[in-house]
């Protein structure tokens, strides 16, 4: 047999026509050889693939009992909330699952900052994360749409305008997009459409990331390569049960939210009918697109705003050419783990300031956290991996480890 | 003299499976192309949608100082009966520093009836200053929650990130009283 562990009749059966078992074992088992030091940072990738797997599973039942219809559609949400058996479960956990969705993608692409996990030879690895980042971006958004309650229909007014900031072609753009004159029914069902199309999308998308992850391997919190088996572990069990540990935790977090707060980071004026009439006196996105809206919002150029919101996202794919530094773990970077913490600050303010409407001070604080932002991309990044001088570097993951002696012995 | 030619081919190495090539993946182009079309325009404004397309209003319900919003196309359009004051501010201001410049003349065919299409240039939103509750902005025009935009007596944009005045739409006095939009 091709794989040893293959012992069962019946698997090698299988096995010797479709080699599933030594696939998987090569993916997630003991023939993966993973970096023996991999934290709890390491845990997030695999939280957010259960957090995708979850969004799927309660999306495919809600779409039982949704109706994709502007007349019907916010009636078939309470009709979900209240005579679906376990419709209101259901439906917490996909809204709740979409905003902790987030939070694990958050915290893994920060991990990915601070460790320098989009360095070479990990850069198309980090493209298909952005690439993944955006499809959850354009579902979440849709996805929100779909209640249809004020902040769903003037949510989708405000983003579907911003194609009317493209020169010339804009306005066409934004009336093919829309199926009419306004936002309405037709804009519902498409985006209904989609929604569901996209999540399989970010699987497939997903895929691709593992496989690129399977190639350069993964990244580890000391950003040195493995240069031999005693720097690794077998995947299963070491990373499965610590993975598995990981879902707990995900778990308890998602049932505080489901059972004792499920409304916390929804708005209220979403359970408000929509109306095209009366737009609500202050529209805000859900949390975490609120960096990204106070970008927008900091210069006073329809054009301008939108452009440095995309370019925001859009500058992420650059960066292992920005960043000059031989080194990729902040860890050994004293300068630059400053400014990494302060990037940190920064995107927590800009939050915050996307959550306040435009007035006052909140302008100029965007304004300087806007610029702040893109400092650290274009100044930051380059000036300091240039200047620093980065700590002396361990000789190998088991000498930092298990020390020098232990190394040598493992050898 | 002898050239060597490909077997079946021309002097210059085309082949005749070259030209098969080439013809093949040029039909498939055009083909996929023309199947691509309707799966595209499918998603623009259907005939229902272009066929609710005008609106008739009766306005000599509408004092003055007052206003009062219609849809049409899915859109707010605000009917603004102007006061003689409001005129005069507007006139005044078309001199003015305008981002979108617009003397007010165009902008309304009977000075005290101005016709605008209620949404904000930037992103779309319904900017206040309808009823007489709503605050109006710096200018006594409308003013837009969303991003703070602020517009005057005659719809056109004066502070705030919105690009363009208010859109006017097209519209005809079928008598003195009663308007047709779009």
């Amino acid at each position: 047999m091709s794989n040893p562990g293959v012992t069962n009749q019946v698997m090698q059966w299988v096995e010797t026509r479709l080699p599933i078992f030594s696939f998987i074992n090569h993916s997630v088992g003991s023939e993966y050889p993973a970096p023996r030091n991999l934290n709890y940072w390491w845990s997030l990738g695999s939280i957010a693939g259960v957090a995708l797997v979850l969004q799927i599973v309660t999306g495919i039942v809600l779409a039982m009992h949704y109706v994709p219809h502007s007349t019907m559609a916010f009636e078939s949400v309470e009709h979900i909330m209240r005579d679906v058996n376990y419709g209101w479960m259901l439906r917490y956990m996909h809204a709740n699952g979409a905003s902790l969705f987030f939070v694990a993608v958050y915290i893994h692409m920060f991990r990915g900052l601070y460790f320098g996990s989009y360095k070479a030879p990990r850069e198309l690895l980090w493209w298909f994360g952005i690439l993944i980042f955006l499809a959850m971006m354009a579902t979440a958004f849709m996805g929100y749409v779909l209640p249809w309650g004020q902040m769903s229909f003037w949510g989708a007014t405000v983003i579907t305008n911003m194609f009317t900031a493209i020169p010339i072609v804009g306005e066409a753009i934004t009336t093919w997009l829309w199926g009419g004159y306004s936002v309405g029914g037709p804009t519902l069902q498409r985006f209904f459409s989609l929604h569901y199309l996209l999540p399989f999308v970010i699987f497939a998308l997903v895929f691709v990331h593992l496989w690129a992850l399977h190639t350069s391997k993964s990244n580890n919190p000391l950003g040195i390569e493995v240069k031999g088996p005693k720097d690794t572990l077998p995947f299963h069990p070491y990373y499965t049960t610590k993975d598995l540990f990981g879902f707990g935790i995900f778990f308890i977090i998602l049932a505080y939210w489901v059972f004792f707060n499920p409304n916390y980071m929804g708005h209220p004026d979403n359970y408000i009918p929509a109306n095209p009439l009366v737009t609500p006196p202050h529209i805000v996105p859900e949390w975490y697109f609120l960096p990204f809206y106070a970008i927008l919002r900091a210069v006073p150029d329809k054009l301008g705003g939108v452009a440095l919101m995309f370019g925001a996202i859009l500058i992420l794919f650059v960066i292992p050419w920005l960043d000059t530094s031989r080194v990729r773990a902040a860890t050994f970077r004293p300068v630059y783990k400053g400014f990494f913490w302060i990037f940190v600050l920064n995107g927590l303010v800009l939050g915050w300031v996307g959550a306040n409407p435009p007035e006052g001070a909140f302008i100029l604080i965007g304004q300087i956290g806007t610029a702040y932002y893109f400092a650290h991309f274009l100044l930051v990044m380059p000036i300091v991996g240039w200047l620093e001088k980065p700590k002396p570097l361990p000789d190998s993951i088991a000498a930092a480890v298990l020390g020098d002696d232990a190394a040598k012995e493992a050898k | 003299m002898t050239t060597t030619t490909p077997e079946g081919g021309h002097e210059d190495g085309a082949t005749r499976r070259d030209f098969l090539y080439i013809a093949t993946g040029a039909m498939s182009a055009v083909g996929a192309g023309l199947f691509v079309w309707p799966l595209v325009d499918q998603m623009n404004p259907s005939a229902d949608v272009l066929a609710l397309a005008s609106t008739e209003l009766d306005l000599s319900a509408i004092e003055e100082g007052q206003a009062v919003t219609v849809m049409w196309r899915g859109k707010p359009v605000f009917v603004r009966h102007r006061t003689a004051e409001e005129i005069a501010k507007a006139k005044a201001d078309d001199s003015a520093d305008l981002p979108d410049v617009a003397v007010d003349a165009d902008r309304a065919q009977k000075p005290e009836w101005l016709i605008l299409i209620g949404v904000c240039t930037h992103l779309g939103c319904v900017p206040l200053g309808q009823k007489s509750t709503e605050v109006k902005g710096d200018f006594g025009g409308w003013f837009c929650p969303c991003h703070g935009s602020h517009y005057d007596t005659s719809g056109r944009i004066r502070k705030g990130p919105a690009p363009l005045n208010l859109g006017v739409p097209p519209y005809v006095f079928l008598d003195d009283s009663n308007i047709r939009i779009g």
